[in-house]
């Protein structure tokens, strides 16, 4: 009996030294990794500030292949790390099981929705943010014809493309829309050779604008419209600075917000599970302009997205979402 | 768009595809010709693509990248000359060995040199092999489709493309017009006869997989600093064993080794070209079927047309001398 409580009596200051002391975060990516200058340096660059910030460190891990990614999320969780954010849609049924297995765990799952109480998910609204880039596609497509090139074919790919056709339609009616898939396994996010092939396609049959929503397989797109002397546009994060003057602009999705916030919550003991939705007007997805795509951008596009924008926070327009029906209006 | 331009366009994105399906089935048909064989084409070009890349960063000048592919690649196949030849180990063990090294160890060395992952840095225009346009192309494009064929097929690809469609020729020459690939040929098929000729089996075939190596550089070239501008990890995707089949397809014949490989790259562009496409009386055509259209299609050309493929007789035995 003594000995029983002199043990619980130690849990308790053992558990009492952990409140107090700092917060064990930890993120798996995505599997197109970790420097992909797209979805999972975002979530990268967002742990990074929480940890230059709070001096708090985190561990990571690359998932290599879709099975692993199961693993390292419990393998955090029974680790003691707390809390464990997990950035792709790809490990949604992970983090079912897991956060069933752990509840004590805080989770955040990005891009997919787990419905339990110690989950956290947050979605983007993709589809607002890809109608701004779509509707700057619109207006600096010459022939009239720009292309969309998607990573793996999931229906989240189709959200982006959706919304950049009904982008790039509201600025001119006329337009036609290529889009090709790089792939339907997890390797379709790192594969810039055939990439750049779809994007030379797209160009042959006319293309002038080319959005890329696919992780690494992006890079060979920008690359190969650069070369060609036409126009891109990245995804996720920032990419116009990969090509100036070829780069037109990025749908930034602020996924290092997800990850930092995530963190910070944690540590501040202000952690909310449930859905998050971001969307334009939470600023979670937005449209890049900087120094290297200035030249690109003119009064008038500007303008125009500027009010596609407002339209859209305001609800004058409403930007189909693919996932609500799996269908895109023609 | 008519459908000759879209031919056009294909054809095209056929020649870039297959470049390196060409370099890397010749580099395996020195090899098991002379009694090698070869399972680590995969490994060699990847270490050939990361040594590439690596060196046209650090040099910005893309023939010192390929200058370093070859000779990595060559190391590589050095020690499977080693493993097989010398040490007359088990080939198929050996090859997978490289393979797997040198999948493991571009990443490892990419993340500590360079930080990205297992990439390498982006190269800028003078480390890479930029496309070369032929007299008068951008004149003729306007003019027909053979002026516009010249221009989209015939020109305006890099200097690696150029120099694999010469390969293949010289490669018929040297296995079949010179003492050299006559020789070659003879150790593949009875290494017995040669060494009581007095040639040294050893040697042969050791040039065999010195020339399969220097073969190799040059494909994991086009794939990190021709056909892209950075390594990334895994990048060969499969080409090598590819490249195998397309050997097996082609009986170990040089030409049909190039028609071979022409026809895996035209696959792959088709299927990339129909995705999305309405085909008339069916519809849209799932993407899936098309991603799968080049497998299909090996399957039953390999079943049904090619007939049977006969190896080099010694391929996979290693040679002893009888005591």
């Amino acid at each position: 009996m003594k000995k029983s409580l002199l043990t619980l009596l130690a849990m308790a200051a053992m558990s009492a030294t952990a409140l107090a002391a700092d917060i064990k975060p930890a993120l798996v990516y995505g599997t197109g990794g970790k420097f992909d200058k797209s979805f999972n340096e975002a979530a990268f660059n967002g742990a990074q500030k929480f940890q230059q910030e709070t001096g708090i460190e985190f561990r990571d891990f690359e998932p290599t292949g879709d099975t692993q990614g199961e693993q390292a999320i419990r393998n955090f969780a029974s680790k003691g790390y707390n809390p464990v954010v997990a950035v792709s849609f790809a490990w949604t049924s992970a983090i079912e099981k897991v956060a069933a297995e752990f509840p004590d765990t805080k989770f955040v799952l990005v891009d997919s929705v787990v419905e339990k109480p110690n989950v956290r998910s947050v979605v983007y609204a993709e589809h607002e943010g890809s109608y701004l880039v779509g509707v700057l596609a619109g207006m600096a497509s010459k022939t009239g014809k720009v292309g969309f090139i998607g990573g793996m074919d999931i229906p989240l790919i189709r959200k982006f493309e959706c919304g950049y056709e009904q982008g790039a339609r509201a600025a001119n009616p006329k337009i036609e829309v290529f889009q090709n898939m790089t792939g339907t396994t997890g390797a379709a996010w790192n594969d810039p050779v055939r990439g750049g092939e779809l994007t030379k396609n797209q160009i042959d049959q006319g293309a002038d604008v080319i959005y890329a929503a696919a992780g690494a397989t992006g890079l060979g797109v920008l690359q190969t419209a650069a070369d060609n002397g036409k126009l891109s546009i990245g995804v996720d994060s920032n990419q116009n600075h990969l090509h100036p003057g070829s780069v037109l602009t990025s749908m930034v999705k602020r996924v290092d917000l997800a990850v930092y916030n995530a963190f910070s919550d944690a540590k501040n003991d202000k952690f909310t599970s449930g859905l998050q939705s971001l969307g334009v007007k939470d600023d979670g997805v937005a449209w890049a302009f900087d120094d290297n795509n200035k030249a690109l951008i003119t009064p008038e596009m500007q303008a125009a997205v500027d009010k596609a924008k407002a339209d859209i926070i305001s609800g004058a327009v409403k930007v189909h979402d693919y996932m609500s029906d799996n269908s895109c209006p023609k | 768009m008519d459908s000759i331009d879209i031919l056009i366009s294909i054809l095209g994105s056929t020649i870039r595809l297959s470049i390196p399906l060409i370099f890397t089935a010749l580099a395996g048909l020195f090899s098991e010709r002379s009694g090698i064989f070869d399972i680590g084409l995969e490994g060699k070009m990847l270490a050939a693509a990361f040594a590439s890349a690596c060196i046209a960063y650090l040099t910005n000048n893309a023939w010192a990248g390929l200058g370093a592919g070859i000779l990595i690649s060559v190391a590589l196949s050095l020690v499977h000359g080693f493993a097989s030849i010398t040490n007359r180990g088990n080939q198929i063990v050996s090859g997978v060995a490289i393979n797997f090294i040198v999948a493991g160890l571009t990443i490892v060395l990419g993340q500590a040199w360079f930080g990205q992952g297992g990439r390498t840095p982006q190269l800028m225009a003078a480390g890479r092999f930029g496309e070369i346009k032929f007299p008068y192309a951008e004149e003729l494009r306007g003019s027909g489709y053979l002026g516009k064929f010249y221009a989209d097929v015939i020109s305006g690809h890099n200097i690696l493309t150029y120099l694999a469609f010469a390969a293949v020729p010289i490669s018929w020459w040297i296995l079949y017009r010179t003492r050299f690939g006559l020789r070659l040929r003879a150790v593949g098929e009875n290494p017995g006869a040669v060494d009581t000729a007095g040639i040294s089996v050893t040697w042969l075939r050791y040039r065999a997989v010195i020339c399969a190596g220097i073969l190799c550089g040059f494909s994991g070239t086009y794939l990190a600093i021709a056909q892209s501008a950075a390594f990334i990890k895994d990048m060969s995707a499969g080409k090598g064993y590819i490249a195998l089949a397309a050997l097996i397809f082609a009986k170990w014949k040089p030409v049909p080794v190039m028609f071979a490989c022409l026809l895996f790259g035209f696959l792959d562009a088709f299927a990339n070209f129909m995705q999305g496409k309405q085909v008339p009386g069916i519809g849209e055509v799932p993407v899936q079927i098309f991603q799968a259209l080049p497998y299909i299609l090996t399957c039953i050309l390999l079943a049904g047309f090619i007939g049977v493929a006969h190896p080099p007789k010694a391929g996979g035995v290693p040679y002893t001398k009888e005591r």
